[in-house]
């Protein structure tokens, strides 16, 4: 039976059967590190490419048709042209600071794969913290984007850096809260044993209203936090032309951009795992025919879709919702989501102790 | 000299080389972000050390919390974007005798404790720090625990009255 989990099982047992132990780990970090890369830029096609689709889907329009079949290398050729482009650094930025931020946003992007599980036993680094890593990171981009937007020297730019900070410093409360309840529920923080127990049945659907709530706080939470519309305003076009990032331009545009996409990615990832059960397949109950047929779809499958569904309502949300002005996105926040998650924590810890859930 | 022990000299240099740029820059924002990195390189060791929780809280509460608040409160302060004057030469003396006998403390510290090498391994799971912090037991840390959350609390509170709108007098 072909799965990632036993080629990945074999290239390990090859390489530490041919090498000795030390080389075999540094063969086995750039294996590792070419497949991260790869799947980086796989991503930014593949997403800029359905964003452009879905969009243009909502607005009954065709949407990039031109090149190749449906359009389907527009993004390649955008790639092409970011990369021939100038990378322009002006003249009164803080030279080291501006050409820094892309890299760190970049990289805390990067990171966060470690603990993302992608089939069934096919993940980087099985740490036993794995969504509280995922949380800390991920607390990382919001400094290359404070970092951005001071370097480049421009009022806009900081205008949107801090925005972007105060929304993504706020938000992640509500986004850590409702991750802690599926914590609860699972009793533990590492990814193997979270998706381990949703064997029986994913949590959206075993843990009642409570864990829908959790669900809701946490997709409005994490689009508000990868600065998405219609949170969108640290780069809200028509009033600060491009926020934090209206001075780059060439590559390093490219890596926020990049690095955004990729982003989006990896919060539907985790949404996914935490609350859709990641590759685990439908299940209900233990031992039913109807779960044997289910395992029969090859658990990347299962992962893969999932994630794509969760960036498909967030792409949805982007055409559905106008964008909310700074006051109505801080008291959405402060006044609504953080007490409502809170509340909605103690229920689920209630839940957990009773032994409500299925 | 093993591989542990070269990756432990390289994040030790990191975190060395970088606090010694965050205190000589003379561009407080710089400083600011050099100190960010420093403190990513505590945490390095702290992955290194294998007690992942405290890494992950060592990245949340300084880098996201600790250097986020300072980044906005130097986007806050006016001129903060012009470049310091240059210490004059009497303080330059007195920072590095500081530096010079701090280190002689350290290390006389250091030499006089015959510091032994732990096994390495620690019992770093994070369900046994929360029932240790939360037992009133033998090992426990309730006390402080709650002594801290009320700490907190007053801070919360004293920060919420300072930030509330008070009423114009009507007149």
């Amino acid at each position: 039976m072909w799965s990632l989990q036993n080629i990945a099982d074999s290239v390990q047992h090859w390489l530490y059967a041919t090498f000795n132990p030390t080389i075999a780990m540094l063969i086995e970090f750039a294996i590792i590190g070419v497949l991260a890369i790869g799947l980086f830029s796989m991503l930014g096609l593949v997403l800029i490419y359905m964003e452009r689709k879905v969009s243009a889907w909502m607005q009954l329009r065709l949407g990039p048709n031109r090149v190749g079949p449906k359009g389907v290398f527009q993004t390649m050729a955008d790639t092409l042209k970011l990369i021939v482009k100038e990378g322009m650094t002006p003249n009164g930025a803080d030279k080291l600071l501006f050409n820094l931020a892309p890299f760190i946003v970049m990289i805390s992007a990067m990171v966060i794969l470690a603990p993302l599980t992608f089939a069934k036993g096919f993940q980087i680094w099985d740490i036993n913290i794995g969504v509280f890593f995922i949380a800390a990171i991920s607390s990382l981009s919001v400094i290359g984007i404070l970092m951005a937007g001071w370097a480049s020297n421009n009022k806009y730019s900081l205008l949107g850096a801090m925005r972007s900070g105060a929304q993504i410093v706020s938000y992640e409360l509500s986004a850590g809260l409702s991750i802690l309840a599926i914590v609860v529920l699972s009793g533990s923080l590492k990814i193997t044993d979270i998706i381990a127990s949703q064997e029986n049945g994913w949590w959206i659907f075993k843990g009642h209203v409570p864990v829908w709530i959790a669900f809701v706080i946490f997709i409005i939470a994490v689009t508000a936090e990868t600065n998405r519309a219609p949170f969108d305003l640290a780069e809200a076009e028509s009033e600060l032309t491009a926020g934090f990032h209206t001075e780059y331009s060439g590559m390093k545009f490219a890596l926020f951009f990049l690095a955004e996409y990729v982003n989006i990615f990896v919060v539907c990832a985790l949404g996914a795992i935490l609350f859709l059960g990641g590759w685990m397949p439908l299940h209900f109950g233990t031992g039913t025919k109807f779960n044997e047929v289910m395992d029969y779809i090859p658990s990347s499958v299962w992962f893969f879709g999932k994630t794509f569904f969760l960036i498909f309502v967030i792409m949805w949300f982007r055409w559905t919702f106008p964008r909310l002005r700074i006051d109505q996105l801080l008291n959405l926040e402060w006044k609504y989501l953080l007490p409502i998650s809170m509340i909605n924590l103690l229920l689920v810890t209630l839940i957990a102790i009773l032994n409500w859930h299925f | 000299m093993t591989a542990s022990q070269i990756i432990f000299y390289l994040i030790a240099a990191f975190i060395l080389g970088f606090g010694i740029l965050s205190m000589t820059t003379r561009k407080i924002f710089r400083s600011a972000i050099w100190l960010l990195f420093s403190l990513i390189g505590v945490s390095g060791l702290y992955f290194w050390l294998q007690v992942e929780f405290i890494a992950a809280v060592q990245i949340v509460v300084y880098v996201g919390g600790i250097v986020v608040l300072i980044i906005f409160s130097i986007f806050l302060t006016q001129q903060s974007g012009i470049e310091m004057p240059k210490a004059p030469f009497k303080r330059t003396i007195a920072s590095v005798l500081t530096v010079l006998f701090g280190f002689a403390f350290t290390y006389l510290l250091i030499s006089k404790n015959n510091f032994q090498a732990g096994d390495g391994k620690f019992n770093a799971d994070v369900s046994t720090i929360g029932t240790r912090m939360l037992s009133a037991g033998e090992q426990g840390f309730a006390l402080p625990f709650e002594a801290v959350s009320i700490l907190l609390l007053a801070a919360m509170i004293g920060c919420i009255v300072i930030a509330m709108k008070s009423k114009p007098e009507e007149k």
